[in-house]
């Protein structure tokens, strides 16, 4: 009867247990996509994009690899946004979050099997999960009032962080920068003040932080090369020829003289502005906008160092690092905050020139100049300092810590599982599946290492068993190890995130009964 | 049918294109359209109740839903069938009338048509079937308003209305923190209430959301979140006592309406024309300097030189704030929207105490805090989820519960929930079906049946066996003449909604049963469905 045609054409609906398959198994499948990523000792992959050029990136990333990915299964779209939210949040974790998520989902689905309601199942979870991070905040450690052990903390967050990505063989080296640049925002998350600067050449281990300010530009003809103690304004402002705004102006001319004469006008009036500007006692004028050639030729015979077509990330940075104001008119020379830096240079980056602000004001930007054999990698660094960065900056305002290496996986296991026993109920099935998705992380990351997994968590698990135990998987030696002599440290914010998203992904994704899809909107044939 | 004689016999077409049409007529077309009906409520069932499941709805674009807000689902369910577009139709008026009890109205509805069914098929005409459902669903409100208690509570005892926002949180899956969002909204509509009129003006309370965070970080915030930040990089981030001035114009040269040009053809005009122009943006500045604002709010965007001036002139500014949210902001601070420089005087600037950036997680995502108004008659409700359809879904679940608590502000009257209401209606129209002569009698008593359908549904989402638990609570109701006994969904040991603290306000009850059987009406009524046929 009319029942069949209930829907749009192309519609469709997917009930009950097909339903739940079908979010389970596509879930599942985003999981162990990403699943040989983790730890490290997991695998790089690589993607290559279908637009123009079948551009490739190679990346440990969960969170790139999971962006990159064209998804049709509604399921999987939950978890690459909650992976794309967990970087976004917290910077780092994004492969973890995923795995926990599908474990979460796989466990879930043995209990559907044994015919577990769904909502049984999601109240076993939150109980766990709640669980869980009472644990885990019974064990963190806050370093925040010791200076230099904290230090040490961030140190070693940064390091096992970074020894997951391709930076490992440096991780020191890159934690020490990581570190650094972090400690000189003093406590704001803004990243944007750490400019990373990429150039092809050389190796990683060549990878510098400078305290100053690196533009990637080059010093117009003619101008100075270097400049001490300089005197900087940084501009936004049209340096070609300034347009009427007024609206509907329009030059009308009736004769060759008069094209002449505007000509003249147009000129005279770029050269009262540069003069205005010259006017501010400055000796080096950066620019958004373009220049053109006539103003720098003005500002040359000045002798002002003049660059042109800054980004605009660039000129706020500076703007920051030199304490100027990015000003746009020039009427008022006395009232404008200039930029001070005690030299401007250019240097020479493999075969690129540079421009170098040293001896700036304010130390709280600074530059970091990757080196790496090819743009590949240089991306994936850029990828893996940013996580490092990101969770570093989130570290130093939520200083409390945790041990690595599956140690916080472990802990909440054994609370999770006491919890199981103590409670009476179907749920107690639900919240033994908890941990058994938990212990599933540290049994990736061995996994991953090649090592016997079995074998080692249930060493770990004897481990734990005892009070206070710091033990957790030494990748490195294939064995259990004291995760806090081996300075294998993460942060609790992450850990944190991880567990609450991957939980409510889980939650969310049980939920479901029916899965509706629209008929697909008609892409128009560009061919 | 289609075709007819005159008299002399010559045929003539009255319903052209028979090929190319499909028609149903008579009870096959009553049939299929209950048949239709039902089938859209059944996707619903599973939604209803605290332990009801969610649903998956995939857009056109691939985007995600996932919700159990019988609305929503109703709304992106991309519905081809005509009567279950009426069906959708149905839940999206109990959305805008009431806000809550979308998922059971198109349940009950659903019910009605089934019994309607069978009705049908012993030969009872439709009319009469109609007729019958008229009648008991005015029995039922009626009933319903007997049974209705009135609770008291005061800007100072917000409880009550928390217990009711918290039965309609308890469905959704933010109901791990249902009580702190019922305290939100309570506390929000209470903001905004106007207490004497029993009136609430939903519009003052605006719902943001930004990914990440957990949810029990949602917050209530007593004044309104823009999502924008200042227009230069510089410009301070918090700003005391604040006084805005909310600018519709631009910080442009003005742009007159008609159409005209400026001739440029001596070197003279040129230069006055730049000086005109220069002459423009500091008087703008200036304006407002003048009339004492600390911030400027403006709907437009402006020119570099302007951003500068601003700054330099030590104004901060935001760009590019939206008219709904402009709105807001002029309630909230008591100010008014200027939509010229000229007219602005300080009386028209908005007051706030605190105005200050904020910013979210590793990227650059800043939000615009505006705090202690002047009229802090404006408030918002900020949300904070793991993920994007998280954050979709509390909307949702919050507007829902900021309705309730409007409801219950309006009227004050509650029923208790937990399928306690229906039964009780049930009980009393199954009793006064036997007072009709008649056919209608038959109807009566079918739609008491369908009454027990909505308890039935909650009872099976629950894992409990449908049928035995509702005769075990009606018998209870019966005996112990108490219409509090509902379905025990959380397993707490008692079906006393009393005890549970499980209320519906009594506007909604009554919106639902009044509309599924208007709708259950209109679908009777059909005899004939012409549709053109596929092709």
């Amino acid at each position: 009867m009319a029942v069949e045609k209930l829907f749009k054409d192309e519609a469709t609906e997917e009930k009950g247990e097909r339903a739940r398959m079908a979010s389970f198994v596509g879930a599942m499948a985003i999981a162990d996509l990403v699943k040989t990523t983790l730890g490290p000792k997991g695998m790089d992959k690589i993607l290559q994009s279908t637009g123009r050029g079948h551009s490739v990136t190679v990346t440990n990333d969960g969170a790139t690899i999971l962006k990159s990915l064209h998804i049709d299964n509604p399921a999987a779209k939950v978890l690459i946004d909650i992976s794309k939210v967990q970087d976004d949040e917290v910077g780092d974790g994004t492969t973890s979050v995923v795995v926990l998520a599908g474990e979460l989902l796989r466990e879930a689905e043995k209990l559907v099997g044994s015919k577990i309601h769904p909502m049984t199942i999601i109240s076993g979870y939150r109980m766990a999960s709640d669980c869980a991070r009472k644990a885990l905040l019974d064990r963190v450690k806050d370093n925040k009032d010791n200076a230099e052990k904290f230090r040490s903390d961030l140190m070693r967050i940064a390091m096992t962080t970074l020894s997951s990505k391709i930076l490992s063989q440096d991780k020191e080296h890159f934690a020490k920068l990581a570190v650094d640049a972090v400690m000189r925002l003093k406590g704001s998350t803004n990243l944007e003040s750490i400019q990373i600067i990429k150039k092809a050449g050389g190796s990683l281990k060549d990878s510098f932080l400078d305290e100053g300010f690196i533009l990637d530009k080059k010093i117009g003809l003619g101008q100075p090369k270097r400049i001490e103690n300089a005197n900087i304004l940084v501009a936004n402002t049209a340096m070609d020829t300034d347009k009427v705004k007024i609206y509907g102006a329009r030059v009308r001319v009736d004769s060759m003289a008069k094209v002449a004469q505007i000509e003249g006008a147009e000129k005279e009036k770029m050269r009262e502005k540069v003069q205005k500007i010259i006017g501010h006692g400055i000796n080096c004028f950066v620019n958004r906008q373009l220049i053109y050639n006539f103003p720098e030729e003005l500002f040359a015979d000045a002798g002002i160092l003049a660059i042109e077509h800054a980004d605009f990330d660039g000129i706020e940075r500076l703007a920051l690092v030199t304490g100027g104001e990015i000003a746009s008119t020039f009427d008022n020379p006395e009232s404008v905050k200039l930029g001070h830096c005690k030299l401007i240079e250019e240097i020479m980056i493999g075969e690129d020139k540079l421009i170098h602000f040293s001896g700036v004001e304010m130390g709280q930007a600074c530059t970091i100049v990757l080196r790496g054999a090819s743009f590949h990698v240089l991306d994936e660094a850029e990828r893996s300092l940013h996580d490092a960065l990101c969770v570093l900056s989130q570290t130093v305002n939520d200083s409390r810590v945790l041990l690595g290496g599956g140690w916080p996986e472990m802990v909440m296991a054994k609370a999770v599982d006491e919890l199981a026993r103590k409670t009476p109920g179907k749920k107690s099935h639900a919240i033994e599946a908890f941990s058994r998705a938990l212990i599933a992380i540290p049994t990736t990351i061995a996994d991953n290492a090649g090592l016997d997994s079995a074998e080692l968590v249930a060493q770990l698990r004897a481990e734990h068993h005892k009070e206070e135990s710091n033990a957790g998987i030494d990748v490195i030696t294939g064995s259990v190890g004291d995760m806090s002599a081996l300075g294998i440290s993460e942060a609790f914010k992450v850990k944190q995130a991880v567990l609450l998203s991957a939980t409510e992904a889980a939650e969310m994704i049980l939920r479901v009964d029916e899965i509706i899809t629209c008929a697909p909107r008609k892409r128009e044939d560009r061919m | 049918m289609a075709l007819a004689f005159d008299e002399y016999g010559r045929p003539f077409i009255i319903l052209r294109e028979q090929e190319s049409k499909s028609r149903l007529r008579g009870i096959d077309a009553q049939k299929a359209n209950i048949a239709a009906g039902v089938a859209v409520s059944r996707i619903l069932r599973t939604s209803l109740g605290p332990k009801g499941m969610d649903k998956m709805l995939q857009s056109p674009d691939g985007d995600i839903t996932i919700t159990n807000d019988g609305a929503t689902i109703l709304e992106q369910m991309d519905v081809d069938n005509q009567i279950g577009k009426l069906m959708v139709e149905l839940s999206r008026s109990q959305d805008y009338e009431i806000g809550d009890g979308t998922t059971g109205v198109v349940v009950m509805a659903g019910a009605l048509l089934e019994q309607a069914e069978k009705l049908l098929e012993r030969g009872i005409h439709p009319i009469r079937v109609a007729e019958g459902f008229e009648i008991s669903s005015r029995i039922a409100v009626d009933h319903l308003e007997k049974i209705a208690h009135k609770f008291d509570f005061s800007a100072t005892n917000i409880e009550p209305l928390v217990q009711t926002c918290m039965t309609t949180l308890s469905s959704k899956i933010v109901n791990r923190c249902k009580r702190s969002l019922a305290e939100i909204a309570v506390k929000s509509v209470m903001a905004v209430a106007d207490l004497e009129r029993k009136d609430v003006n939903l519009d003052l309370i605006k719902v943001e959301g930004k990914v990440g965070g957990k949810l029990e970080d949602t917050e209530l915030i007593y004044g309104i979140i823009v999502d924008k930040d200042m227009s230069h990089p510089q410009m301070p981030k918090q700003i005391e006592d604040a006084k805005i001035a909310i600018l519709t114009c631009p910080f442009e040269p003005p742009k007159p309406k008609t159409k005209h040009k400026v001739d440029i053809d001596t070197v003279e005009k040129f230069q006055t024309l730049r000086k005109q122009e220069q002459k423009y943006f500091d008087d703008m500045v200036q304006k407002c300097k003048d009339v004492g604002a600390t911030l400027v709010i403006c709907q437009w965007g402006f020119d570099d030189e302007a951003n500068h001036l601003l700054m330099h002139r030590n104004l901060p500014a935001v760009r590019w704030v939206g008219g709904v949210e402009l709105e807001l902001i002029a309630i909230a601070t008591g100010g008014r929207i200027v939509p010229r420089f000229q007219e602005l005087t300080p009386e028209k600037l908005g007051k706030a105490g605190l105005v200050r950036e904020k910013a979210f997680g590793t990227t650059k995502d800043r939000m615009l805090y505006i705090e202690h108004c002047a009229n802090s008659k404006a408030v918002t409700v900020f949300i904070r989820g793991g993920n994007k359809m998280m954050i979709e879904e509390t909307k949702r679940s919050i507007h829902d519960a900021l309705c309730v608590a409007r409801n219950l502000i309006r009227n004050n009257s509650i029923v208790y929930g937990g399928g306690a209401a229906e039964i009780s209606c049930s009980i009393a129209v199954e009793a006064a079906a036997d007072k009709y002569p008649g056919v209608e009698q038959y109807a009566i008593r079918a739609f008491a049946d369908a009454l027990d359908s909505v308890p039935m549904a909650l009872a099976e989402n629950s894992g409990l066996s449908p049928i035995e638990t509702l005769s075990a609570v009606k018998a209870q109701q019966i005996k112990e003449n108490n219409h509090c006994c509902g379905i025990d969904c959380n397993d707490t040991g008692t079906n006393d909604m009393r005890e549970q603290n499980v209320f519906e306000t009594l506007i909604g009850k009554q919106q639902q049963i009044l509309l599924a059987t208007q709708v259950v009406k209109m679908i009777l009524k059909i005899d004939d469905v012409i549709s053109p046929s596929e092709y």
